[in-house]
């Protein structure tokens, strides 16, 4: 075992933990930054965002509309204190990364340009293509290397966080080369370790989205907050879930069903003009379009194929050229992986399991409840996306509240003293020993491809677009029994040398604790709001329900739930309304 | 309940076996690696990775390599299939033949399995100074104009993955373990080109050193492999010629000669 000392341990390289790294760096040289990742940074799943990211950059686009826009779009669950600081910090965040060489699309004058995207009533969603993720983070990455304060750890698995009297002291984790036990020691860490899709089986998320900051956030005793809203992306290529951007039809593609008929017009999001308005259609947003799939296919007007039942997205009419400038990727995506050219015929695509709204109960200045840590990004949840978030918040977001993380954790580190590590040697221990032991466990009933699928079957069909309560108390009973059978599961591989077996097995661990707190927060939840939508309790109830769920680890027991009020400062709940009806 | 039931392509009744030639190499139990071979019921809509996933998961839980995003876009899942260096998502079963094999890429060290070392991309990286050197401050409160004409000159640099199969193609990259290499080479330059930057000279340092641009032979091999379409290759000989061009400029009457 090897000890490091540092002054800010940063647990992800995504976007959020990449720009809280430099933020940390820049505010303060002297701070030695400890960077640890599960992948090497640029394989983080930043990389993967498409469409762009949002913020107010010209007239007649203002901060209100970006605010208002976000707010009824997470349909009046967000905290609007962290919703203000967001919009203001957007234009600032998004010129800094163009500052560092984003190479965003330019209008013939040399400035920025700006894309149209769902729930957005002006354009303001800056983008580099539809590669939008994939320059943010290696724009992120390759800046980051210029501060020598910033020390790397990369593949480097963290295991859990080390807490005392409420304050945090650092992590444990495994060299993944070698297997060798590394303790980080801190008085600050920022959690960056991006969302949970893995938790279900079919999503847009990378292979490593398993939820591991989340669970480890948990497990120390922070609340998850709002972690029933799981969104469904619209549209995700049927077998793979590979991700079609929202900025296909930001540049005016068309939804139809097996009739052609752009079915969107009978869910409330009408009128179908031929270039969608603001807010209207195809530009509605995800939530809404994701429901509108659900009842065209139990009317029957959806299209069978292999891999279940898919609807059209159509770009053809905006011709070969936009699309190579604009969606090089879609197409790419789409010709590789359905064998279909988006320029010449219609893509198939069905809604698909993308983000979790939810996450670790954070502020408006990325600090959870225990004393020096914080977290950012999709792990954390702050919250700006509510029940539901609006596709191009969220790049946005991992740049503004991971700068947040980074300059409050330094200044935690700054004027916190370091703790001695023989403080933490009975928790290191108990770390470690869990880890070896499950390496060591000879043989056992149980196995990991067993319980992840068990896993996900009951996710999708408790926990999906929509919900009730029957489904959803009968998988908060077998969660349970699987966490249980988790802790006698075994593995094949016994080797320290990059044993992908075991760090598997570990994921499997976060899935199913997030999975469990997904599950309960959805059934104490006898409404229907944004992403989170109740058969048995259609309608929104903001009398009982206007409030921030939160969900506390409960060991070997069930998690308990509390709740906690929403920020409100100037926009009241008020009806939710997109298509024609929108002012 | 939940209408978007799962649908991912499993291998059912009517799939195709194809055996798979893995090299292995675990270092705890073995000094040099060998082949194994699995026999894996495969979809025709599977990728590479996907058969991959078939054995880990069902057939060998102990088989290693890396992969995320299965969108050929994270670059984590390079490898040698058939001799060629692939992009394992990418590479679609029904374009092989009933027997293939998989090896790790080439010209790296193994650590196990098909997991290589990345630290020759990201010592590059670093030595080359990839990131913006700017020409000039930044306006305040507002952007740096750059044309659609300028972010044309460099945009096709920007696509490099870092998957690195660029350096399992090279020739040299296997020759010289000091060579700085095609991907970040390419991506030095990508700076370079960028109106914004202007960090060109300092980055020569490196990029024009022994280990740089001139231990290219120019065999292109880098760029037939690229899967995001980068032209290192193309990029290295416009940088042996920026070199070439500072060397004269240098001896030129009035030059700064050093």
């Amino acid at each position: 075992m090897h000890t490091v000392h540092a002054d800010v341990i940063i647990v992800g390289a995504g976007g959020a933990g990449l720009r809280a790294a430099i933020a940390v760096a820049q505010s303060d040289p002297a701070l030695r930054v400890a960077l640890v990742s599960k992948v090497y940074p640029m394989r983080s799943h930043t990389v993967a965002a498409e469409g762009g990211a949002a913020g107010v950059i010209k007239s007649p686009d203002t901060l209100d509309a970006h605010f208002n826009d976000t707010v009824s779009g997470g349909d009046w669950l967000c905290d609007q204190d962290a919703v203000e600081h967001f919009v203001e910090q957007a234009p600032k965040s998004l010129r800094q990364l163009e500052h560092w060489g984003c190479p965003w699309n330019r209008d013939d004058a040399g400035g920025v340009q700006v894309r149209s995207f769902g729930g957005m009533k002006h354009q303001r969603t800056w983008f580099a293509a539809d590669k939008s993720g994939f320059h943010i983070l290696h724009t992120l990455f390759q800046t980051s290397q210029q501060f020598p304060s910033i020390q790397r750890f990369d593949e480097v698995f963290a295991l859990d966080l080390l807490c005392a009297d409420g304050a945090v002291g650092g992590i444990t984790a495994l060299h993944m080369q070698s297997g060798e036990p590394i303790v980080f020691l801190a008085r600050a860490v920022i959690i960056a370790t991006g969302g949970a899709g893995r938790v279900f089986p079919f999503t847009t998320n990378g292979a490593i989205k398993t939820g591991d900051g989340m669970a480890m956030a948990y497990r120390a005793g922070v609340p998850l907050k709002d972690i029933e809203f799981v969104q469904y992306h619209p549209t995700g290529l049927p077998g793979t879930g590979i991700l079609i951007t929202e900025g296909a039809r930001g540049e005016g593609g068309l939804l139809v069903n097996k009739d052609g008929y752009r079915y969107l017009q009978d869910y409330n999001l009408g009128p179908p003009e031929p270039h969608p308005r603001p807010k209207a259609m195809e530009l509605g947003p995800r939530d809404r379009l994701s429901q509108a799939f659900w009842h065209e296919q139990r009317k029957g007007r959806t299209i069978k194929s292999a891999f279940g039942d898919v609807v059209h997205l159509d770009i053809r009419h905006l011709g070969e050229k936009v699309i190579d400038e604009r969606l090089p990727m879609v197409r790419e995506l789409a010709r590789a992986y359905v064998g279909v050219d988006p320029v010449h015929a219609p893509i198939p695509i069905r809604p698909v399991v993308h983000y979790s709204m939810g996450g670790i109960d954070t502020n408006i200045n990325a600090a959870t409840q225990i004393d020096g840590l914080y977290a950012a990004g999709e792990c954390a949840c702050v919250s700006i996306n509510g029940a539901n978030r609006l596709g191009s918040n969220s790049l946005t977001e991992i740049l503004v509240f991971g700068e947040q993380a980074g300059l409050h954790a330094a200044q935690h580190a700054r004027t916190h003293p370091a703790t001695a590590e023989t403080q933490w040697q009975p928790a290191i221990a108990a770390s470690f020993a869990a880890v070896h032991a499950l390496l060591e466990r000879p043989k056992s009933s149980e196995t990991l491809v067993g319980l992840r699928s068990e896993l996900h079957e009951l996710m999708e069909g408790a926990a999906g677009i929509y919900r009730e309560q029957a489904t959803l108390r009968e998988a908060s009973d077998k969660v349970a029994v699987l966490r249980q059978r988790y802790r006698t599961l075994a593995i094949d591989d016994h080797s320290m040398v990059f044993n992908t077996q075991l760090f598997q097995a570990l994921e499997l661990g976060a899935m199913l604790d997030v999975g469990e707190a997904m599950v309960h927060a959805a059934l104490a939840r006898r409404e229907s709001r944004g992403a989170h939508q109740r058969l048995d309790f259609p309608e929104r109830d903001d009398q009982h329900f206007l409030h921030h769920s939160l969900v506390h680890y409960g060991g070997e027991q069930p998690p308990s739930l509390s709740t906690k009020p929403v920020t409100i400062t100037r926009s009241p709940p008020a009806a939710r309304v997109y298509g024609g009806a929108t002012t | 309940m939940n209408a978007v039931s799962q649908a991912s392509p499993s291998a059912g009744q009517g799939a195709r076996i194809v055996t798979i030639d893995v090299l292995r190499y675990r270092p705890e139990q073995e000094s040099t690696p060998s082949w194994q071979s699995y026999a894996v019921p495969c979809c025709e809509e599977w990728t590479v990775l996907d058969a991959l996933n078939h054995i880990k998961d069902h057939l060998d839980g102990s088989l290693s390599y890396r992969w995320s995003c299965h969108m050929a876009v994270c670059g984590s899942c390079g490898m040698m299939v058939n001799g060629n260096p692939t992009l394992s998502c990418k590479a679609f079963m029904r374009d092989l033949p009933d027997r293939i094999s998989i090896a790790p890429l080439a010209n790296l060290g193994v650590i196990r399995d098909l997991v290589v070392q990345q630290n020759r991309l990201l010592d590059g990286l670093l030595a080359v100074k990839s990131w913006l050197i700017p020409r000039e401050l930044p306006p305040r409160d507002d952007q740096y104009r750059q044309t659609p004409a300028q972010l044309a000159k460099y945009r096709p640099l920007t696509m490099c993955i870092n998957c690195m199969l660029c350096y399992a193609a090279c020739p040299q990259v296997a020759l010289n373990e000091g060579y700085v290499g095609p991907a970040a080479l390419a991506l030095a330059q990508r700076y370079n080109l960028d109106s914004r930057d202007g960090g060109a000279l300092e980055r020569m340092q490196t990029t024009a050193s022994d280990d740089g641009v001139w231990e290219c032979t120019f065999i292109g091999e880098c760029s037939e492999v690229c899967p995001k379409h980068v032209d290192p290759a193309g990029a290295i000989q416009q940088m042996k010629l920026a070199s070439s061009l500072q060397w004269l400029a240098q001896r030129a009457p009035g030059g700064s000669s050093s």
